[in-house]
């Protein structure tokens, strides 16, 4: 140990440049850099990855030009084209520039981006869900540990778990103020997402190969998105693991492709109903859909045996219908920005957060719900979790073959609950 | 310095002091091809007092000094753009009924922008056919009323603050437009403890003595300034027709509260800003042009001034709003 009187053991000591890379340079990772430079004035983007140089170029440019950045954190952006990386392998090189890592490629990879991350002792900041099948779910399963050993840091983008409202409304149903919870509904019901079509992606890009037609429509494909199911609603079905601090034991459902079953939509469904029960037969109702034109609500509602919680409105009322508790959030904190102010002040401080194992499970929990549906079968955790069907598979290239090809009218493979088997 | 601000609102600016005309008390639009039409109320133009008093309850700094300003007549829209209006300029499949006088003006509507697809569901769930369209940034609202102004031929654009404020107040100076008793507030407008936390139709409470729905609550509504707080200390006593010419994205000047907000957050003088905070839980950089994921609360209403315009005035006006 030094000398603690020295000079700069004090003032100015902390000064110290935090590195980081950016994986996955689509429009979140980009807005998630934005939310690290505004999280710590120390903190320096070196270096960038991404499968497309076109992806990573838009994304840097989109930074420089984000009015919400001052001056002084534009400066922060130092990636030159040595620190800029293409392709399947690029994470690598990015990861070791770097002291931070901020994951945000299609879910499929994370597993394999976390475990090499993790490797290299980085912090990281990944987005949810983190993996798309149960092997990958197994991956971070084991690296929980690893990261609690090495005492890195790694905040999971359920931000929900980082807004004043929710944490506000979950102090109160743990402190029982509602009783025991008895059920949930949660819903992700909208019109859905862009989609890359095949025409359009080769008038800019010229003829694709399958793999880059797939990398960049990915969000129709199982082995990179995970289904809606996964990518979107997970957030939802996470509040209530979070509020019975448990996950559910088994769960069955019903789903399909009514409206969107175009060719440019690849395998998943546009719609999932999925019931789940917990072990103190406690039940989830969870309805995700992406079809334009029918009602849409992104929202959490809880029962209890003694009141009622509307996480959307932020309302908690007793059986009697007179409120608990109302949060008028207004002028709360950004919670994508408190993920990131909360990671680099434990980086700082020597403080240690680790959302790893409730990011595999919440993710598993959607995953058992995309089992349920897609086999038309009632499944459990266990088999859920111990499924061996891989679709992403860490050795992936250019050259590789997709795990999921055309049919021969340009149609892909579609689950038919009844036939398709999941596990 | 600040005089460089203070740009003549050009479209309402006229050299000669023309002799008083008779004008309609309202219109009716209509919109050719569709069975949307919208009423259009007369708002005098005059003399009229802007800003609260020192002595007004809830006040804040940046209503103030009370400044007499000049303002053209013009008409306003009698409720809030509804979503059935805001949908026909969102939806192309909507807007392929309208039926346009010729070819030509047809394909100069097709060109305007529109809105991209928004990440949530704008309405989060609070209705839609009848409703006020809320969520959009001001950039979109703005590119409705050039659309709007396509599709009709009369030229439309968002008010003022002044014009706002004064369209509030007609013609009166208490703290809401109706008088100075916050108990009466439930028979002309939706605020927290009596909104259920949403928007609701427009037009179900009481009207102003201009006829006008909503001014007070339900969503509040982007007038065509930037948000200056000391705007007031530097206006000159008796301008004519001031604006607070927009330079910087934000903040922008928004009125008359909305579901979301307290009693004094709806009073006739009280100024809101709009803030990058407004779009807080957009996760993707760069972030929608058009859309707001954190602003339910907060939508618009067109005027059109009564003295028409002419073309080359019309696009001169688009050119500096939308920086084109």
């Amino acid at each position: 140990m030094g000398m603690p009187l020295t000079s700069g053991a004090f003032a100015g000591a902390q000064k110290k440049t935090i590195k980081l890379a950016i994986v996955g340079c689509g429009g979140r990772g980009t807005g998630a850099a934005s939310q690290a430079l505004k999280a710590d004035p120390d903190v320096q983007i070196v270096a960038m990855a991404d499968a497309f140089q076109d992806r990573l170029d838009k994304s840097l440019n989109s930074l420089k030009a984000n009015l919400e950045l001052s001056e002084a954190q534009k400066k922060n952006i130092k990636v030159d084209k040595d620190s800029q990386f293409i392709g399947f392998d690029a994470h690598k090189k990015a990861i070791d520039m770097a002291d931070v890592v901020i994951l945000a490629t299609p879910p499929g990879f994370r597993p394999y981006h976390l475990e090499y991350a993790l490797s290299k002792n980085k912090h990281v900041f990944t987005e949810k869900p983190v993996a798309t099948d149960a092997p990958g779910i197994r991956k971070v399963l084991e690296l929980v540990k690893v990261a609690n050993d090495k005492k890195l840091n790694v905040v999971v983008g359920l931000q929900r778990r980082y807004q004043t409202k929710y944490l506000e409304l979950m102090k109160r149903v743990h402190g029982g103020e509602i009783g025991d919870i008895t059920s949930g509904q949660v819903y992700w019901n909208s019109s859905g997402v862009w989609v890359r079509d095949r025409a359009s992606l080769e008038k800019t890009h010229g003829k694709l190969t399958e793999m880059q037609y797939q990398m960049r429509n990915w969000y129709y494909f199982n082995w990179l998105c995970g289904d809606h199911i996964l990518e979107q609603h997970i957030h939802n079905i996470d509040v209530m693991n979070w509020v019975k601090n448990d996950y559910p034991v088994k769960a069955q459902g019903m789903g399909g492709r009514g409206v969107r079953n175009g060719k440019d939509h690849g395998e998943i469904f546009d719609h999932h109903y999925v019931e789940y029960q917990y072990a103190d037969g406690s039940i989830m109702n969870s309805q995700c859909r992406h079809q334009p034109n029918t009602w849409s609500n992104v929202a959490e509602y809880i029962t209890g045996t003694k009141g009622r919680v509307d996480f959307k409105k932020g309302l908690m009322e007793g059986s009697d219908g007179n409120a608990i508790y109302e949060h008028r959030g207004k002028n709360d904190a950004n919670p994508y920005q408190v993920e990131h102010d909360q990671l680099f002040a434990a980086i700082k401080n020597g403080e240690h957060i680790n959302n790893l194992e409730y990011g595999a499970k919440s993710t598993l929990t959607a995953l058992l719900g995309r089992f349920a549906t897609y086999s038309g079968q009632e499944i459990s955790w266990d088999q859920a979790l111990n499924s061996n069907v891989q679709l992403m598979s860490p050795d992936m290239d250019w050259s590789s073959t997709p795990p999921i090809v055309p049919n021969a009218d340009g149609s892909y493979p579609v689950p038919t609950p009844g036939v398709t088997e999941v596990l | 310095m600040l005089r460089i601000y203070l740009v003549m609102l050009l479209v309402c600016c006229f050299l000669s002091k023309t002799v008083a005309q008779n004008y309609d008390s309202m219109f009716v639009q209509d919109i050719a091809g569709t069975d949307l039409r919208f009423n259009m109320n007369f708002i005098p133009g005059g003399t009229t007092l802007i800003g609260s008093p020192d002595t007004e309850e809830k006040r804040t700094e940046d209503e103030g000094p009370q400044v007499e300003v000049n303002l053209e007549p013009f008409y306003m829209l009698e409720t809030e753009v509804t979503w059935d209006l805001f949908e026909l300029f969102l939806d192309k499949k909507k807007s392929a009924l309208i039926d346009f006088e010729d070819e030509a003006t047809k394909l100069g509507v097709d060109a305007i922008s529109r809105p991209s697809q928004p990440y949530e569901d704008p309405t989060f769930g609070m209705g839609k056919n009848g409703y006020p369209a809320a969520s959009m940034t001001q950039f979109s609202a703005l590119n409705f009323c050039k659309w709007l102004t396509g599709v009709t031929g009369k030229f439309y654009r968002l008010p003022t603050e002044a014009e706002w404020e004064h369209a509030c107040r007609a013609g009166s100076s208490s703290v809401y437009g109706f008088g100075d008793d916050v108990a009466q507030l439930d028979d002309y407008g939706w605020y927290y403890d009596n909104s259920d936390d949403a928007y609701h139709k427009t037009g179900q409470k009481k009207p102003n003595a201009w006829g006008l729905y909503d001014m007070h609550g339900n969503v509040a509504e982007w007038t065509l300034d930037q948000y200056q707080a000391d705007y007031y200390t530097t206006l000159e006593k008796s301008i004519s027709t001031p604006w607070r010419r927009p330079d910087m994205l934000h903040p922008r000047s928004v009125r008359g509260g909305s579901y979301d907000d307290d009693p004094e957050e709806l009073r006739s003088a009280n100024r809101i800003e709009s803030s990058f905070n407004w779009k807080k839980r957009d996760p993707q950089i760069p972030k929608s042009y058009w859309w707001n994921t954190d602003s339910p609360f907060v939508g618009f209403r067109v005027i059109t001034p009564a003295k028409e315009l002419t073309q080359e005035e019309i696009q001169q006006f688009w050119s500096i709003v939308l920086d084109e």
